[in-house]
C-alpha cells in the first residue's frame, strides 16, 4: 500500500472517528451529567435524600459499568436498530457508544460533585435557593473544574470504544485498521492508524489539562 | 425580633441519640447585636443554624420578625418556599465565608440578588453599593481565592445585607481571623448594626467579641441556656458566671482566713471614696488583689479584688456597709480555707460564689 492509497483512507477513518466521538460525547454528557447530580441528590443526607432511587440508578449505572463494551455493543443492536434504522455505520454506533459512556460519566459527575464543599450547599440555602438553583449555581461551577477532567477521560475512553466499535459495524479509524491493517496484513497501515489514534488520545488529554488548569488557576489565583 | 420557645434539637448518629438543644427559650430584641457564648459542643451552632431552620429544630417554635418559621417549614426535609422566601431576609455569616470560588467578588454579592430574581442592572448596582459599604469596591473584580481572610469576611457580610436582611446570624464569623482582623469586622458589624439598624445574633466562644460588640448576651452549656440578659443587666447580677468572664479580675488570697471579695464600681459609685471610707469606718486593713476599668457593652465599670482580714462571719458588717453603698459585692472567698473547687466556665476562670443580698 502506497501513501496516496493510504492518505483517503486514513482522512476517512479520522472524520468518522471524530463524528463519532464527538456526538457520543455530547449525547453521554447531556445523560451521565442529570444521572450523577441526581446520584449525589438522592443519596443519604442528600438535599433530596431517597434510597430507592438512588439504589435503582446505582445499580443500573453499576451494571452499565461492569459490562464489557462489545458485549454491550452486540446487545444493543436491537435498539440501535429501533432507534437509527441501522445498527451499522458511524451514526448508528453513536448510541452503543453512548450507552456504554453514560453510567462511566455518571459516576465521575457524582464524585466531582460530592466534592463540593457542603458549607456552600448551607450558604445558599440560607440565602433562600431551591434546589434547581443550588444546583446550577453551586455544584455544577464549583465541580467545573473536575467535571471537564472526566469529560477528557470520557473522550479518550469513547475514542477507545469507537475503535472496538469499528469491528463490529462500525465506522472509522478502528474499522480501517481491522479491515486493511489486519485483514490484508498492511502492517504499516496499522501502524499509522495506531499514531493517529495515540495523537488523538493525546491532544485531547492535553485540551483537557489545560482547560482545567485554567479553571483552577482563575479560582485560586495568589494576589 | 428573633424568638426561640421550647427548642429541642436530638441528632442521632449511629443509634446514639445527642440533645444538641435542650428546650432553649432566645429572644433577641429587634435592633440588638446579642451574643451566644459556650464551650465547644454547648450547641450554639445548632442553635443559630435552628434559628433559619438550616437544621430542623425537634420541637419548638422559631420567630423571626413576626413569622412563625418553624409553621412556614412544612412536612418534608425540602424548604418550602414560604420558608425560603423567609430566609431572604434572615443573612448569614459563616466561620469559613462560605463564597464560590467559581465566582468573582462582586458575583458572589449579586448571588443572593440573582435569588431574588432581580435585573442585570440592579444587582450590579446594589453589589457595588455593599462593597462599598464594606470597603471592598476596588476588589469587585477579584475572585476569592486573592484575598485575605478578613476581605473575605467583608465579602460574605457583603453577600448576607444584599437581600436587605433585618437579620444577620453569624456563627464563628471571626473565628478564624487574627486579632486585629477580628476587631475591624466587628467594627464592622457594630457599625451594620447602628446605621441599618441590623439586628444581629453572634455566635462566638471569645468573650472579648461579646465585650467589644453585644448589647446582650447569654451562656449555653449543654444545650441550655444558663444566662441571658444584657450586658449591664448582667454586670449587675451577683454571682453572673458571664459578667465575670466578661470582666474578671484576677489576684489569690494571701493566706488563709482571708475574705476575698469583687467590688463592681458602676456609674457614679465609681467616683466615691468608698474603700478608704471603708477602711477609716470600721478600722481595717484592705489589699487590693486586682482592678480594672473597662467599657462593656459601652458602660464604664470598675471591678476591683480585695481582701480583708478574717473570715466571711468576721466581715458581714463590713460587707453590709459596701452594699448600702450601691457597690456590687460578690464573695469569691470565704477563709474558710474550703470554698470548694471553683465552677469553671471557660479554662482558667472561676465562678464567683452567689451571695443574696
Ligand atoms: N449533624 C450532627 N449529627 C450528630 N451530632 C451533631 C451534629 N451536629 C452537632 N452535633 C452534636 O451536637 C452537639 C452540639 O454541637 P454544636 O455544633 O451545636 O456545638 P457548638 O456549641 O457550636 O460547638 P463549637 O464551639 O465546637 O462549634 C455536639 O455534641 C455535637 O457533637
Ligand atoms: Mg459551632
Amino acid at each position: 500500500m502506497t501513501w496516496s492509497e493510504m492518505q483517503p483512507l486514513l482522512t476517512q477513518g479520522t472524520l468518522d472517528t471524530l463524528y463519532m466521538v464527538l456526538w457520543s460525547t455530547l449525547v453521554t454528557v447531556a445523560g451521565g451529567l442529570p444521572l450523577g447530580v441526581l446520584l449525589v441528590l438522592t443519596d443519604k443526607g442528600g438535599l433530596l435524600q431517597n434510597t430507592p432511587v438512588n439504589k435503582v440508578v446505582g445499580t443500573v449505572v453499576n451494571i452499565g459499568r461492569s459490562l464489557p463494551f462489545l458485549i454491550l455493543l452486540i446487545a444493543l443492536i436491537p435498539f440501535t436498530t429501533l432507534v437509527v434504522g441501522t445498527f451499522i455505520g458511524p451514526t448508528a454506533m453513536i448510541v452503543p457508544l453512548a450507552i456504554g459512556a453514560i453510567p462511566f460519566f455518571a459516576r465521575l459527575v457524582e464524585t466531582a460533585v460530592r466534592e463540593v464543599d457542603a458549607g456552600l450547599v448551607e450558604a445558599v440555602q440560607s440565602m433562600g435557593g431551591s434546589i434547581p438553583v443550588i444546583v446550577r449555581k453551586v455544584l455544577l461551577p464549583q465541580a467545573l473544574p473536575s467535571l471537564v477532567s472526566g469529560v477528557t477521560t470520557t473522550v479518550i475512553v469513547l475514542i477507545g470504544y469507537s475503535a472496538m466499535a469499528g469491528a463490529v459495524g462500525g465506522e472509522g479509524l478502528g474499522s480501517k485498521a481491522v479491515t486493511y491493517g489486519f485483514q490484508r496484513f498492511e502492517t504499516e497501515f496499522m501502524l499509522v492508524t495506531v499514531v493517529i489514534l495515540v495523537a488523538l488520545v493525546s491532544i485531547v488529554q492535553l485540551l483537557g489539562d489545560g482547560t482545567v488548569r485554567l479553571l483552577v488557576r482563575r479560582g485560586r489565583a495568589a494576589a | 425580633m428573633i424568638t426561640t420557645t421550647g427548642l429541642t434539637k436530638v441528632y442521632s448518629a449511629r443509634g446514639r441519640e445527642v440533645a444538641a438543644l435542650d428546650g432553649v427559650d432566645l429572644h433577641v430584641r429587634e435592633g440588638e447585636v446579642f451574643g451566644v457564648i459556650g464551650q465547644s459542643g454547648a450547641g450554639k451552632s445548632s442553635l443559630i443554624r435552628c434559628v433559619n431552620l438550616l437544621e430542623r429544630p425537634t420541637s419548638g417554635t422559631v420567630t423571626v420578625a413576626g413569622q412563625d418559621l418553624t409553621a412556614l417549614a412544612g412536612r418534608g426535609r425540602r424548604a418550602s418556599r414560604d420558608l425560603r422566601a423567609a430566609r431572604t431576609r434572615i443573612g448569614m455569616v459563616f466561620q469559613h465565608f462560605n463564597l464560590l470560588s467559581s465566582r468573582t467578588v462582586q458575583d458572589n454579592v449579586e448571588l443572593p440578588l440573582e435569588i431574588l430574581g432581580a435585573s442585570g442592572a440592579d444587582r450590579s448596582r446594589k453589589a457595588r453599593e455593599l462593597l462599598d459599604l464594606v470597603g471592598l469596591a476596588d476588589k469587585a473584580a477579584a475572585y476569592p481565592g486573592q484575598l485575605s481572610g478578613g476581605q473575605k469576611q467583608r465579602v460574605g457580610i457583603a453577600r448576607a445585607l444584599a437581600g436587605d436582611p433585618k437579620v444577620l446570624l453569624s456563627d464563628e464569623a471571626t473565628s478564624a481571623l487574627d486579632p486585629e482582623t477580628t476587631r475591624s469586622i466587628l467594627r464592622l458589624l457594630r457599625d451594620l448594626n447602628r446605621e441599618l439598624g441590623l439586628t444581629v445574633l453572634l455566635i462566638t466562644h471569645e468573650m472579648d467579641v461579646v465585650k467589644s460588640v453585644c448589647d446582650s448576651a447569654a451562656l449555653m452549656r449543654k444545650g441550655k441556656i444558663i444566662e441571658s440578659g444584657t450586658v449591664s443587666e448582667l454586670l449587675a447580677t451577683p454571682g453572673s458566671e458571664l459578667a465575670h468572664e466578661l470582666f474578671p479580675v484576677g489576684g489569690e488570697p494571701s493566706g488563709p482566713d482571708r475574705t476575698v471579695l469583687d467590688v463592681t464600681f458602676h456609674g457614679e459609685t465609681a467616683t466615691r471614696p468608698v474603700i478608704s471610707r471603708l477602711s477609716r469606718t470600721y478600722n481595717v486593713d484592705i489589699s487590693i488583689l486586682g482592678a480594672a476599668m473597662d467599657t462593656v457593652g459601652g458602660r464604664q465599670i470598675g471591678r476591683m479584688r480585695i481582701e480583708l482580714p478574717g473570715r466571711y462571719e468576721d466581715n458581714v458588717v463590713p460587707i453590709g456597709f459596701l452594699r448600702e453603698q450601691g457597690l456590687q459585692i460578690d464573695v469569691v472567698d470565704r477563709g474558710t480555707g474550703a470554698a470548694g473547687p471553683p465552677a469553671a466556665v471557660l479554662p482558667g476562670t472561676r465562678a464567683a460564689e452567689a451571695v443574696a443580698t
